[in-house]
């Protein structure tokens, strides 16, 4: 269990990490969200004792990393930020290296360097140096080293970044397989990999938690839950077409495309098949017709971006809306 | 300790990797042999000893010896690496004396391959051979004591040129406070802070190695000296963690 508690982190008057607090559990997968510079890494760095807090504690399974660091670190794998490794080594020698610095040696060694190399297949470029890996593969090396002691608990800053698709895929996999009875924690920008991979997220903006949750429930706190996307083929009148269907509180054009327009239902009010029985019976001229997705997006913007406090989720009037449909069509 | 021995064969593998061991032991014989043959007289003074190559050796560390010690934690800091070092269940006593050691196996590798110096002046003559071999661990000590202030000036530094400047400018300190000039400028002053300025000085320590006295309080200074700048290494790299 990996346990921070009112985690406080100053670099020179400015506060990096403002009184962070929470636990995580064996078996979670946890995505740490937040906006450049909201102090996902400098939490990372911290844990793993990279950094020492201005104040506050963070104790991993029982230890704590500014009294007990070496007990903490050797419990961690840790991908740090930018994936770094010493540039002039080959593949080989690296995993060497950081195998025998965590404490293994002979066959047991080999086992374990040949077990990572094929987990993030690193197989062809083994006997390169580093330096001239392409950036992809310098990541995969930087998650081998972070793995081959089978760590209890893993810490993954950014660990998909610069991955090709197939990779991408492989280590999610991978971040799945190890996550049975270990702790992992990942940073991301990707919020298709948090649904995909973690069992809880976190989304932290200037180094405070704005919102913690299951990717679902977080799905499902966006003003954008249960809305429906709909693309119309010529201009039509939606907010007539719509009148007296009470679930509908708002009908928004989409910024993104002439003629779209998303309908947003009363807070916890299902509106998808109501909706879709109007648009066949009464022959609306729809192209495309369904539930918005991406609403992990949506959430995160809502709070995290610019006044998101005063104005948490988009609420205009739904009678205002309607008519802002309408203009568009006119 | 034995992540100490694993830090260190890393560190010393890499600067075998790259051409810096090479460039570093290739320019040290040849400003070796330019100093004691031709600059230091050697044949001219007509003596069968190494005096003018060891002589020579604390102005040649100058600038040597800063060159090996600059990358040894700026480059880490640098490239990121530190993180990945500082997160691995090592100790930091672990990680500046392997480091240290390695970069004190290069200098001692560079001062053996002077062996053929040695060979020469048998050949031509009927040296002191205990002398030799004391000047030769003074030179080595001192190297050291070069090498650890340079540690320490690197874990200060991000920026490797910097730290280089440095470590020249307090080597530079220390070795020159011995000199004449300076205890010269110091007449004015009690004869306890001229003696004091003299005692922290290489060279006085390393003139009376060198010249076959094997005084312990001479290996004592370079191994405390050493030691402590290796310590202030230490907390450097440790305040720089609060920070
Ligand atoms: N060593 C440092 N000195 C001064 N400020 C720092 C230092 N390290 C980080 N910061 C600042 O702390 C804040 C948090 O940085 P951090 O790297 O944790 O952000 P992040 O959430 O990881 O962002 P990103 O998504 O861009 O990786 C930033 O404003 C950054 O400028
Ligand atoms: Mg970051």
């Amino acid at each position: 269990m990996i346990e921070i508690s009112h985690l406080t982190k100053t670099f020179d008057g400015f506060t990096a990490i403002d009184d962070l607090s929470f636990t995580v559990e064996e078996g979670e997968v946890l995505g740490f969200l937040g906006p450049n510079g909201a102090g996902k890494s400098t939490t990372m760095k911290i844990i793993t004792g990279f950094l020492g807090a201005s104040s506050g504690s963070v104790t991993v399974h029982g230890h704590d990393i500014a009294t007990d660091p070496l007990a903490v670190k050797s419990l961690i794998g840790y991908l740090p930020e930018g994936a770094p490794s010493y540039p002039d080594m080959t593949v080989m020698e690296f995993l060497e290296f950081i195998a025998a610095v965590r404490g293994f040696s002979g066959e047991e060694k080999k086992r374990r360097i040949a077990k990572v190399v094929r987990e993030v297949e690193l197989g062809e470029v083994c006997h390169k140096t580093i330096d001239t890996l392409s950036k992809g593969f310098k990541r995969r090396v930087g998650l081998a080293q972070a793995i081959i002691h089978d760590p209890k608990v893993l810490i993954l800053d950014e660990p998909t970044d610069g991955l090709d698709p197939n990779q991408k895929h492989q280590v999610r996999q991978l971040i799945r397989d190890l996550a049975r009875d270990r702790i992992v924690v990942i940073s991301t920008h990707i919020l298709e990999e948090v649904s995909a991979v973690c069992t809880r997220a976190i989304i932290i903006a200037a180094g405070r938690i704005v919102a913690d949750g299951t990717p679902k429930e977080l799905e499902a706190r966006s003003h954008l839950f249960g809305a429906v996307s709909i693309q119309l083929t010529q201009d039509f009148d939606l907010a007539a077409a719509l009148e007296g269907v009470e679930e509908v509180a708002d009908i928004e054009p989409s910024d993104e495309e002439r003629r779209r327009f998303i309908i947003i239902p009363v807070p916890g009010k299902q509106i998808f098949s109501k909706v879709l029985d109007r648009v066949q019976s009464e022959h609306w001229p729809v192209a495309e017709f369904h539930l918005v997705e991406g609403l992990l997006e949506h959430f995160f913007r809502s709070v995290t971006s610019q006044g998101a406090a005063s104005q948490p989720g988009t609420s205009r009037g739904a009678r205002a809306s309607r008519q802002s449909a309408n203009q568009q069509q006119g | 300790m034995k992540n100490m021995g694993i830090i260190f064969k890393r560190e010393l593998a890499g600067y075998f990797a790259t051409p810096l061991a090479y460039v570093f032991i290739v320019i040290f014989l040849v400003m070796s042999g330019i100093f004691t043959f031709d600059m230091g007289g050697f044949y001219v003074r007509g003596q069968a000893d190494l005096m003018p190559f060891f002589s020579f050796h604390p102005w040649l560390y100058l600038f040597m010896i800063p060159a090996i010690a600059m990358g040894l934690w700026a480059d880490e800091r640098k490239s990121g690496t530190i993180e990945l070092l500082m997160t691995l269940p090592v100790t930091l006593s672990d990680a500046v004396l392997g480091k240290f050691l390695a970069a004190w196996a290069l200098s001692g590798v560079a001062l053996l391959l002077t062996f053929p110096i040695w060979i020469t002046v048998n050949y031509l003559g009927d040296p002191d051979n205990g002398v030799i071999v004391a000047a030769y661990l003074g030179s080595w000590l001192m190297a050291g004591g070069f090498l650890a202030i340079g540690s320490c000036m690197s874990a200060m530094t991000r920026n490797s040129v910097i730290a280089f400047i440095l470590t020249v400018a307090i080597c530079f300190v220390f070795v020159a406070s011995g000199t004449e000039i300076i205890l010269n400028a110091l007449r004015w002053a009690p004869q306890i802070l001229i003696d004091a300025v003299a005692a922290l000085s290489f060279l006085t320590h390393f003139d009376s190695i060198s010249k076959g006295v094997l005084d312990l309080r001479d290996i004592l200074f370079f191994v405390i000296f050493i030691g402590s700048w290796l310590f202030a290494s230490a907390i450097v790299i440790e305040i720089k963690k609060a920070n």
